[in-house]
């Protein structure tokens, strides 16, 4: 029995005599309507998130819908061989890891100076007008942002083919089947898309340092980049070690949107643009290779497990508030 | 000192500028672009200012509105029926999960934290869905697969409750005898709209914004939502021709302006968010900043 139901026995909320012998069930009884209330929610978890942690079994069976999924074969790990004796396993997991690395360091640089700068900003009207556009490409799903993609890289009528290349005296590129450039289209459209909401919270992080801070180092005469150095960035370096030790525990998952929509699916461009989880999803979905997109899926659920408890246990050693658990 | 503050003002505005301008322009060459006469896209490519203005894209899509009034409905719905039923699930079950007394506390709340760490994935969550509930090609498979409710704001509203609502005040409503649903609804939830608006607000973009789950799970085009229509328009252009769904079809595919019809589709896409943007733009940036003091 907890302290507080021991409080409130005490103050006589509790209408039904409390004997100690049956506290426990007239507790649950009295719980019965929270529960109710909780079920929904509960049962949401069981079917969107507990059945398909069960259904990770698959990976280790020859799906056959004709025997239904249960009742297929069990193959051990078949599945896993193929999917690492391909090329694919590397790529896949290079691009996902190399990608996410990289919008993490970008991202968060770039987000830091925007946050700083905005916050320099005196005239209240202005910087909020740019803060909120900024964070414009944030509110766009990434259907629309492949369209303004393809107003610029489309080979016959887009923006950089017909203008801006031909300016510079360049021939137009068909860039939808050059591997190459992908690296740097998807980090763009991605710090395009990503650093507005990013700097939201840096910007919550500095507004919140004290300014006695400043003002004291004003008067020591530091200059403004002296400030920055020495008073921003330390004062802020709890919320970007926290967000980034969250990207790394993320690192393993990649915005679908971005690297199946942006680049039109095209085939060409696997190369650079395939990740864990647009391979998992053609291979359920366009290949029907069931089994392999399965390994593929549980792999990175593993991986991504591992990922998250790391980079919690980092957070857990910096500052325990800011753990997650 | 007050010269170096003039120098940071400067360089501060000008590269604010700059960046803001970049956010900006993508969406300007879309709207000329679907402003923009055919035969003068095919010759000159998408440009800042339409060379020779034309409505004909538009003209088009008015003549198939059908189809996107249907897609525009069933988004409406889905997002206003998905962020209602999703906030009601959240707050009750995070209510439940905020109240000390609660039997077996500990244990629903690692069932709703450890949702946060692991995930089945793509592949078994699309079987569970399309095999043992049959989602597949009904107006559920939008509404329900991933985003009716996460475990993260269901913890953030937890944190809300325990942290902004007194237990005096629980306790004094059971004293008059108001029973748990009693309290919650006249009690918790008037004191809760700062969340519950955070929440809803953030809810509302995912259902409106989503596309990822009429890829998976639907495949006939009069369940379509927007996005979908969108997303299906990328890669075949015709596709608002040759559905049935197209009530002109008569619209000879030969005179459709294709190019500039790509972009008009994607301005209505976009356009209600941008008329609604300036008016939720400040709860937005309190939501995100919120999420991420509790992330």
């Amino acid at each position: 029995m907890s302290e507080v139901t021991v409080k409130k026995l005490e103050a006589g909320v509790q209408v039904v005599p409390a004997k100690k012998v049956n506290s426990r069930r007239i507790r649950l009884k009295r719980a019965l309507p929270l529960f109710i209330m909780m079920m929904p929610g509960l049962v949401y978890l069981l079917v969107n998130n507990y059945l398909p942690m069960f259904g990770l079994i698959i990976a280790f069976k020859d799906i056959n819908y004709a025997k239904g999924i249960l009742a297929s074969d069990w193959i051990g790990f078949k599945n896993f061989e193929y999917l690492f004796s391909t090329r694919d396993a590397f790529v896949i997991t290079r691009n996902t890891i190399l990608y996410n690395g990289g919008f993490i360091i970008l991202n968060t640089i770039l987000a830091i100076a925007v946050a700083i700068m905005l916050n320099e900003i005196k005239n209240k009207l202005a910087k909020s007008f740019y803060q909120s556009v900024i964070l414009l490409p944030f509110l766009i799903s990434m259907v629309i942002v492949s369209y303004l993609g393809f107003a610029f890289l489309s080979e016959d009528v887009g923006y950089l083919n017909k203008t801006i290349l031909p300016m510079l005296g360049l021939d137009g590129i068909s860039w939808y089947n050059e591997a190459k450039y992908w690296p740097y289209i998807l980090t763009f459209i991605n710090m395009w898309k990503g650093v507005g909401f990013l700097c939201v919270i840096y910007l919550a992080a500095i507004i919140g340092i004290d300014q006695e801070y400043y003002e004291a180092a004003t008067l020591d005469g530091a200059n403004k980049w002296q400030q920055i150095i020495h008073i921003t960035i330390p004062s802020i370096m709890p919320v970007i070690i926290m967000m980034t030790l969250l990207g790394i525990g993320r690192i393993f998952y990649s915005d679908f949107g971005l690297f199946y929509q942006v680049p039109m699916n095209s085939g060409a461009i696997y190369d650079t643009t395939n990740v864990i989880d647009t391979y998992v999803y053609r291979g359920l979905m366009q290949l029907g290779d069931i089994g392999m997109s399965a390994a593929a899926g549980l792999y990175q659920s593993i991986v991504g497990f591992v990922l998250v408890l790391l980079s919690n246990y980092l957070v857990r050693r910096k500052s325990k508030d800011n753990a997650l658990f | 000192m007050y010269k170096s503050d003039r120098i940071t003002q400067w360089v501060s505005h000008i590269v604010l500028t700059i960046l803001a301008a970049g956010s900006i322009i993508p969406f300007i060459i879309l709207l000329s672009s679907s402003l923009s006469d055919e035969a003068s896209i095919l010759k000159e490519g998408y440009s800042f200012f339409p060379k020779e203005v034309s409505l004909a894209a538009y003209e088009y899509l008015l003549n198939n509105s059908s189809s996107i009034l249907r897609a525009y409905g069933i988004t409406v719905f889905v997002t206003v029926f998905g962020t209602f039923v999703s906030l009601a699930m959240t707050s009750f079950l995070a209510y439940g999960l905020s109240r000390r007394d609660l039997p077996f506390k500990n244990i629903f709340a690692f069932l709703v934290f450890f949702t946060l760490l692991f995930n089945g994935g793509l592949v078994p969550t699309y079987l569970v869905y399309t095999q043992v509930f049959d989602i597949k090609n009904t107006i559920w498979a939008l509404i329900v697969p991933g985003l009716l409710m996460n475990g993260f704001n269901v913890l953030l509203m937890r944190t809300f409750f325990m942290t902004s609502i007194p237990e005096p005040v629980i306790e004094s409503a059971r004293m008059d005898g108001a029973g748990e649903f009693r309290t919650f609804f006249s009690i918790i939830l008037p004191l809760s709209l700062p969340i519950l608006a955070t929440i809803g607000l953030l809810q509302t973009i995912i259902y409106w914004n989503d596309w990822f789950n009429g890829l998976v799970y639907i495949t006939e085009p009069s369940l379509f939502s927007i996005q979908n229509i969108l997303n299906r328009m990328l890669s075949d252009i015709q596709f608002l021709a040759t559905s049935n769904l197209g009530s002109n079809t008569s619209t000879a595919a030969a005179q459709v302006p294709t190019t500039a019809v790509r972009m008009a589709i994607a301005v209505i896409g976009i356009l209600p968010i941008l008329i609604a943007y300036p008016f939720f733009q400040k709860y937005l940036v309190k939501g995100i900043a919120l999420g991420s003091v509790k992330g």
